[in-house]
């Protein structure tokens, strides 16, 4: 089947796609989006999160003709044009040492920006509960919410990266 | 597999009655675990997202109709101080991802006595409006939804359309025991409901049974020591042993199993516990608004 969906402000079309795929298939394989990171498949890791219509949702449990005529948010829309440029919250974690293995870490950024969009300075308590569904087996999530204290910091004091999508809002 | 995408419930109705053996997806939380595992091969899908009527929430008298679409997201948003508890228990789903898309429809749908928000849907006496296109509407009481584990009463060319969730009469809570606090499935949970104009009290029990249970016992024994004790007018303190009472007799309602979850001597003590906190919680709950409303 065919999909015509916008992927970060443009829209796309997915030609031959599995009716029984998920969204999260579709990115990866058929739109050459790799950045949302497929895990378990089941909904538990959030390596897959991305935003639909602006909330934020496991790419693998939508399926993939659902996304038709959405609008979808994924990690790559998040950092700037050039090679190797990031977002503010990218930076974030980088500079705090938020990312080890790194395989978790497209789902985090996603949902720290959905969340730093709707709460720019969250307590540590409504940050792990924004993060639950968000699973790291590396880092302990320590540096992590460090990360997202920066991140929340340098969008106050309007010292975020700029050069990025993360940063547009 | 063919995927069907109605933009109104007659179209969707007419889909399911013309292949009933087309499975019906809103949130996708379970279904598309099925699929992405190889567990599940549906012929068809049928996308329930584009159907506007099933994305409503009307309020109708003494009711409040969600629409069997309406993500656990929007009803944590919307329905806060008419249904408490089913908010209290559709919090408890998964994590943000999953309640931004899972629904009262697909708990129903998917059947299971581990569902998260139909032990207070029991309590609170809701039922399920469903639909076929030959036979129109008919409401189902969510105690008689599931029949066994994954199998429920809807026939196979009926969609379910929403739920009527009575306004809450009084304090309502809402439990469960699991392994962590995000993304599980729970070992036992527990909805409680209080009717302060019918003088009743509502239970429902999930994970410890075939099908979602009510402690018809528990709830006649608080009713009773409410009104010896004139505690329905005068809002006094619980009296001793009730609440312990009352936990016991929900544990004995249940009919759990031993399973990789638990045992089933751990879900009736998890129960009891859960009923007797329950039952503090929310009568001082309703003790501090009537002080609230006096002062």
């Amino acid at each position: 089947m065919k999909v015509t969906l916008r992927v970060n402000g443009q829209t796309v079309e997915a030609e031959g796609v599995w009716p029984g795929a998920s969204l999260l298939t579709m990115l990866r394989d058929d739109l050459e989006l790799p950045g949302s990171k497929n895990a378990c498949e089941q909904g538990e890791c959030g390596s897959c999160s991305v935003l639909m219509d602006g909330e934020l949702v496991c790419a693998c449990l939508v399926q993939a003709g659902q996304a038709e005529g959405r609008d979808i948010r994924t990690v790559e829309g998040l950092s700037g044009e050039g090679d190797g440029d990031v977002g503010d919250v990218q930076q974030a974690f980088l500079d705090a040492g938020g990312v080890q293995c790194g395989f978790c870490t497209p789902g985090f950024i996603m949902a720290v920006d959905h969340l730093l969009s709707h709460e720019p300075a969250p307590s540590d308590e409504t940050t792990r509960e924004a993060l639950s569904g968000n699973l790291c087996r590396c880092t302990g999530y320590e540096k992590i919410l460090d990360a997202v204290r920066l991140a929340a910091e340098r969008r106050a004091d309007g010292s975020a990266v700029a050069t990025t999508g993360g940063a547009q809002r | 597999m063919d995927f069907l995408q109605p933009t109104s419930l007659s179209e969707a109705l007419a889909m399911k009655a013309e292949r009933p053996d087309a499975t019906p997806i809103q949130g996708g939380t379970d279904l598309m675990v099925d699929i992405n595992f190889d567990r599940a091969r549906p012929s068809a899908t049928i996308d329930l997202n584009r159907v506007p009527e099933l994305m409503d929430i009307e309020h109708v008298g003494s009711d409040v109709w969600v629409g069997a679409g309406v993500p656990y997201l929007r009803i944590m948003r919307e329905l806060q101080s008419d249904a408490p508890g089913l908010c209290m228990a559709a919090r408890t789903v998964g994590s943000p991802q999953i309640r931004a898309r899972g629904t009262l429809g697909g708990n129903l749908g998917t059947a299971s006595p581990a569902g998260d928000t139909l032990p207070l849907l029991v309590a609170i006496g809701a039922t399920a409006e469903v639909a076929s296109s030959e036979r129109g509407r008919r409401e189902i009481p969510v105690r008689n939804f599931i029949i066994r584990p994954r199998h429920s009463a809807l026939e196979s060319d009926e969609l379910i359309v929403r739920v009527r969730v009575p306004k809450a009469r009084g304090p309502q809570q809402f439990g469960k025991v699991g392994q962590r606090n995000a993304m599980v499935i729970s070992i036992a949970s527990f909805g409680l409901a209080f009717d302060l104009d019918q003088r009743a009290v509502g239970t429902g029990i999930g994970s410890a049974g075939p099908v979602i249970l009510d402690a018809p016992e528990a709830n006649a024994h608080v009713a009773e020591v409410f009104s010896t004790e004139g505690l329905w007018d005068s809002a006094a303190p619980l009296p001793d042993g009730v609440a312990k009472r009352f936990g016991e007799l929900v544990g004995q309602a249940a009919s759990p199993i031993d399973d990789v979850r638990g045992t089933a001597r751990y879900r009736r003590h998890a129960l009891s516990v859960l009923a007797a906190r329950s039952l503090k919680w929310a009568w001082n709950e309703h003790r501090e608004t009537t002080k609230g409303t006096r002062a």
